[in-house]
């Protein structure tokens, strides 16, 4: 795992390095002061000329000045490593994740991307910089402070022989014990959130059931259940506190006793009363350094969760690649679905699709019908290589899709997604993005086909105006036909419309077919709709049901062989419609 | 806790939120209410040990200056015998300090979680009885960030910066009279010291401010961008815009890792500028003090005693404690601020005025005798009347059957925005009343208005014959059901969320309820059947499945008026024949109001409105609408759009 997260620091190893070399300056420099402190205050009790503590006090004050320029250059260094490290993880995950199929996108969720690209690398980069800080820092602390308390008290540091193991042991029983129960409960905690956020998107059925005497009763079991378990694992916690102190307590009272008979005994020769107080602080350095290791553990496992969904990105590999000799033009608008079927998992017991045998004609016009969960979705997607055919083979132009560079394929087969989404920018932006050279008047030719030129123009700012994020300042229907327009911008051979035209009126896609049919008459195309009206005139529709084409022929064809699609059709135009 | 948007560094965004202190008294004061005897227990507590760990320079003095007595002779014996009694004291107050140190930290772990739960619980109750407009005007996100970040700072309040302002205000008072006691000459220069500790923190923290906030802002417009992205990397795949996007990603990104590393040194850099300054005081204390000493110049002190060694000492110790515990206040400040303003918004929001009910009428059980006179019934009959109480004291029973009428209604949800114009609407038991119309010509609010989501401006809506107005809105939505277009479902099994219309019904009602919906077929496929969990608002099920479980939800609940507000609209239309059959079986004999966009989904409907900016401009059924030729003909041939 830190192998993976590793790659991603690149050009900030310097910093990265850099940083725990100063901290460990700022260390070294810290354990100094006590020591000088005390041969100042020994002066003073000497009754030493001024001159004699304004030497020792001057190299006090150039060491607290190179102390600061130490841990200065260090803030700087580390807050660069580590903001550098997790730019270039979101980097490193946008990157990757553009390579994913759809497959993997389904895989993830694109919530659960979100959350991977932005609260899980913050937490990383609160780690990294607690590494490079403070997890260098500390065991130099204390090391330097034990050097620095025996060099100077000698035996009077045998103190923390027993101080420091009762510390430490006891901050890592606690840690070990009150952790494990964090990670738990946190997790709770995130659905506890997540059943309040429940509530107020459902209020209306909440108020309309009149249950908000039971959702409160719902909540305060959940809450205090979360509070008893919240309180059980926090006063575990809440005795590091007191172990600290009992820890302090002891040194003090050891140094003081022990100290003044070592001072008095030896007449201030062993040690003197600088040091006495010099002892206690290179126990607090040394208590505090166990005391930072500690809560750097709690933090660093803590983030271990958040890095872990992140090498979960990093490392999922994109489950379509490239052929190592693409096909790089693809012939003509023709498709053959030879014997294919489909799942969406290996794992998953149930097809998609199964023995789907379908052969499309350059050129031709096909009507796809069948309820929901019919999979007629997942057919089209499988033309353009969004998924691959768990088994049976898919031909365009002749070839073998899976033999197409993906890009040359994609381009050649535009799909209009179900789940459509425009982007924030201008409608040009929009619809450029099916061809990024295209002129204006391209541009607006793919609109007129697309019936969108109209109200586009009407508009006030036309064809800049600014489209929000995910399209909210359009309608549902205006929304659609700016998807149809951006699809027919890449001037494709196959152009699949997936529910492309739900929320049009039956007149605008009446229309819209129409323009199709006339202005690009070489391009294949493929309609999926819940309407009859919407494939009624198509060369061909298919009419699947569970994952199978159940029947296919024109539409006086289908009225008479398929069942199916006779319900649906007179469902559809029961009351009259020929009054129409 | 974790939340969701934390900015990326240790410290906390300073934010200037205004210092609200009557919101301090009043969090202080639900502490207090919510634990009387714990609380001040607890006080006491940090108190005690505060004093006790500000004592030790005393101990100290005295120790040195037992040192100083016998230093000179090497007495061990008579120096030992001067300071035990000193360490005796000090062992004793020790573990006193211990004992109170863990009760406090006990229970201040125990009050806090308490507080918060307490305090949740308090927030989603008041929640629970605001209004509908309540949730149409506020965002989700920002309700939600109540219970996440603003009780966080709560948290931080409760279990930190209470505890800290006392503890760090009890032993900055403590050592402030020690240091007067002693030297009061050494006392200024410590105070001096601290001043422009304060000052130079401030310019610092100044600066890191400015890029903190500048740093949210990247951070929020990455966001932003990432979730975009996200959620169209389908549509980038198609298109084959990914070069595209990662080099607009590139330009934010890079944006951030600047504003981010300049805030974090800024904020990383205080920590040794505060300290190093620190140790600069400390220096000049020793210096002041040793001239103090050398020139011999006359103490200024409460204790009235002469400058020695054992008071530079101790001093110089106090002098560390001292600009430590300011360090420490200092840094409350900023948490004081946040948490203010996080509870003045968790306030706000249980200030918020509850939906009001001065309702009367009541629907009670009731049977029906031979000669037509109802009269009420404990036990669940299936037949339900309306209790109306007059203010003489008499008591009528209408019995319910589901008749509705508008009368002349006028709305509007922002006052000068009238939404519907004098709408007039009769429903009678078992019709079915259709509304159709644009985005925004005022189908929804009609049955927003009906179960008293909203309240009508002018016009009459009465139910039954009653005003609703009068009847118990509890009691008005149980005669209700609705089902709406974006259906919301909770964590649960598929069970759950179907009895969810009526808790205290059977496994086979809710089973019964989903095969009258045509919900049983799918769901008797699902893995686990009925006991299929669902999560994420059925994230696993698609819309059309969603619908279908909501439907079946209304069903069971068994009401005798219905309102369908696009239920059925991704449900595709084979299965919508199917369900509305089971539907019309439903039904009958009971209202059904039906809002829906695709026309063959009301084309049976006994009435059908069609409505045009607030008002009905034409009524009647398929065949009579279709001769008027009017805006439903249009409709229905194709000739308009409705979105």
């Amino acid at each position: 795992m830190f192998k993976t997260l590793a790659k991603s620091i690149r050009e900030f190893k310097t910093p990265s390095i850099i940083t725990p070399i100063l901290i460990i300056g700022e260390v070294v420099i810290e354990c100094l002061i006590p020591y000088i402190i005390a041969n100042l205050i020994n002066d003073i009790k000497a009754g030493c000329d001024f001159s004699t503590i304004l030497t020792n006090g001057g190299i006090m004050a150039l060491l607290a000045v190179l102390s600061l320029s130490f841990g200065a250059a260090a803030a700087i260094t580390a807050s660069k490593a580590s903001a550098g490290f997790a730019r270039n993880l979101r980097h490193d995950l946008f990157y990757k994740i553009q390579t994913y199929s759809f497959d993997n996108i389904d895989k993830f969720s694109s919530s659960s991307l979100v959350t991977r690209m932005t609260t899980d690398v913050s937490y990383v980069q609160m780690s990294y910089m607690m590494i490079i800080r403070t997890a260098i820092r500390s065991p130099f602390m204390f090391i330097f402070a034990i050097i620095m308390a025996y060099t100077m008290g000698g035996a009077l540091s045998t103190i923390f022989v027993v101080a420091v193991p009762i510390l430490a042991f006891g901050l890592f029983f606690i840690a070990r014990k009150a952790m494990p129960a964090f990670t738990r409960l946190f997790r709770k905690y995130d659905r506890l959130n997540e059943s309040i956020e429940e509530n107020v998107m459902a209020m209306r059925a909440v108020k309309g059931f009149v249950r908000e005497e039971y959702e409160k009763e719902k909540f305060t079991e959940a809450s205090d259940e979360i509070r008893r378990d919240f309180t059980r694992a926090e006063r575990i916690v809440a005795f590091n506190n007191p172990l600290m102190q009992i820890c302090l307590q002891l040194i003090m009272i050891f140094v003081l006793y022990f100290g003044s008979k070592l001072i008095v005994t030896s007449s201030g020769s062993y040690i003197d009363v600088g040091q006495l107080s010099a002892m206690l602080t290179y126990g607090m350095q040394i208590l505090m350094s166990l005391m930072m290791l500690s809560m750097i553990y709690v933090m660093i496992t803590m983030s271990a969760e958040s890095a872990r969904r992140i090498v979960e990105v990093l490392n999922e590999e994109p489950t379509l690649k490239n052929p190592e000799n693409p096909v790089t033009e693809v012939k003509d608008g023709s498709i053959h679905f030879e014997n294919v079927s489909f799942k969406y998992s290996r794992r998953a017991e149930k097809y998609a699709l199964s023995d789907i045998d379908l052969h499309i004609r350059s050129g031709e016009t096909v009507g796809i019908i069948g309820g929901t969960g019919s999979s007629k979705s997942t057919l089209v997607q499988l033309i353009s290589r969004l998924y691959d055919a768990t088994e049976g083979v898919i031909r365009v132009g002749g070839v073998d899709v899976r033999e197409y560079d993906m890009n040359v394929l994609r381009d050649s087969v535009s799909v209009v997604l179900q789940k459509n989404v425009l982007f924030a920018g201008t409608v040009k932006e929009n619809l450029r993005w099916g061809n990024k050279n295209a002129t204006d008047e391209e541009l607006e030719e793919a609109c007129r086909l697309a019936q969108a030129d109209a109200f586009i123009k009407a508009f006030p700012d036309g064809y800049d105006t600014h489209i929000e994020q995910g399209g909210t300042n359009v309608s549902g229907g205006q929304k659609q036909r700016l998807c149809i327009a951006r699809a027919l911008l890449k001037r494709p051979m196959i152009l699949i419309l997936d529910d492309s035209t739900s929320a049009v009126d039956t007149k605008t896609d009446a229309l819209i077919r129409r323009g199709l049919k006339e202005f690009i008459p070489e391009t294949t195309k493929i309609i999926i709709a819940q309407r009859v009206a919407s494939v009624e005139d198509a060369d061909k529709i298919l009419v699947m049901d569970g994952g199978r084409i159940v029947a296919q022929g024109t539409h006086e064809e289908l009225l008479k062989s398929s069942p199916i699609y006779f319900e649906v059709y007179t469902q559809q135009t029961k009351g009259g419609r020929e009054n129409a | 806790m974790r939340k969701n948007n934390t900015p990326p560094s240790g410290a906390k965004p300073m934010s200037k939120p205004k210092m609200n202190f009557s919101v301090l008294g009043r969090l202080v004061k639900l502490l207090f209410g919510f634990y009387p005897v714990l609380v001040p227990l607890t006080g006491v507590c940090i108190l005690f040990s505060a004093v006790v760990s500000s004592l030790p320079p005393i101990f100290m003095q005295n120790v040195i200056a037992a040192i100083e007595r016998w230093f000179e002779s090497g007495d061990w014996g008579s120096a030992k015998a001067e300071i035990l009694p000193y360490l005796a004291v000090l062992v004793v107050l020790y573990a006193l300090s211990l004992a109170s140190l863990i009760t406090y930290t006990q229970l201040s772990a125990y009050i806090t979680q308490g507080f918060l739960s307490k305090m949740r619980i308090r927030m989603f109750s008041s929640m629970q009885n605001l209004p509908i407009r309540y949730f149409d005007t506020h965002a989700h996100g920002d309700i939600m960030s109540h219970y996440t970040n603003d009780i966080d700072t709560l948290r931080m309040l409760v279990s930190q910066t209470l505890p800290q302002l006392l503890q760090s205000g009890m032993i900055i008072s403590v050592v402030l009279s020690i240091m007067i006691y002693y030297c009061g000459w050494l006392t200024i220069l410590v105070l001096a010291g601290v001043a422009s500790m304060i000052l130079v923190s401030k310019k610092v923290g100044g600066g890191s401010a400015k890029y903190f906030v500048r740093q949210q802002k990247s951070v929020g417009k990455t966001e932003g961008f990432i979730q975009e992205m996200m959620n169209g990397q389908k549509v980038v795949k198609v298109f084959c815009h990914e070069e595209e996007s990662e080099a607009a990603f590139d330009e934010i990104n890079d944006a951030l890792y600047e504003d981010s590393r300049r805030a974090n040194s800024f904020a990383n850099m205080l920590g040794p500028i505060i300290m190093n300054i620190g140790n600069i005081l400390y220096v000049l204390v020793a210096l002041v003090g040793g001239l103090l000493l050398i020139g011999n110049v006359p103490n200024l002190s409460l204790s009235g005693k002469a400058l020695s060694i054992s008071i530079v000492i101790p001093f110089l110790n106090m002098t560390k404690q001292f600009t430590g515990n300011i360090n420490q206040l200092s840094q409350q400040i900023n948490s004081v601020a946040m948490a203010m303003a996080g509870a003045s918004r968790i306030f706000a929001l249980m200030d918020e005025k509850p939906e009001t009910d001065e309702g009367y009428v009541t629907l009670v059980n009731a049977t029906v005798a031979e000669d037509g006179t109802i009269t009420e019934s404990d036990a669940r009959t299936g037949t339900w009347a309306w209790k109306h109480p007059h203010g003489d004291g008499t008591l009528t029973y209408t019995l319910l059957r589901g008749d509705v009428r508008l009368n002349g209604v006028d709305f509007a949800y922002e006052e000068g925005k009238q939404i519907l114009h004098d709408v007039s609407v009769y429903a009678e038991p078992g019709q079915k009343v259709a509304f159709v119309g644009a985005t925004g010509a005022g189908k929804t609010t009609i049955t927003n208005l009906i179960n008293r989501y909203y309240d009508i401006a002018d016009g009459k809506i009465r139910y039954d014959g009653i005003n609703i107005n009068k009847i118990k809105k509890a009691d008005l939505r149980r005669s209700l059901g609705i089902v709406l277009q974006e259906t919301n479902l909770f964590s649960g099994t598929v069970m759950e969320n179907i009895r969810y219309g009526r808790l205290d019904a059977t496994d086979e009602d809710c089973i019964a309820a989903a095969k009258l919906s045509g919900a049983d077929d799918f769901i008797s496929r699902l893995p686990d059947g009925y006991n299929t969990m669902l999560k994420n608002n059925a994230s696993n099920l698609s819309q059309g499945q969603r619908q279908l479980i909501a439907i079946a939800r209304a069903a069971v609940a068994d009401p005798p008026v219905m309102i369908m507000d696009e239920a059925t609209s991704s449900i595709d239309t084979r299965t919508e024949a199917i369900v509305q059959r089971g539907m019309d079986k439903l039904m009958e004999g009971r209202t059904v109001f039906v809002i829906a966009h695709r026309l063959s989904t009301i084309m049976n409907a006994d009435v059908i409105m069609v409505l045009d900016h607030g008002r009905i401009i034409e009524r009647g059924n398929h065949e009579t609408l279709l001769k008027e030729h009017g805006t439903y003909y249009q409709l229905y041939t194709g000739a308009f759009e409705l979105e």
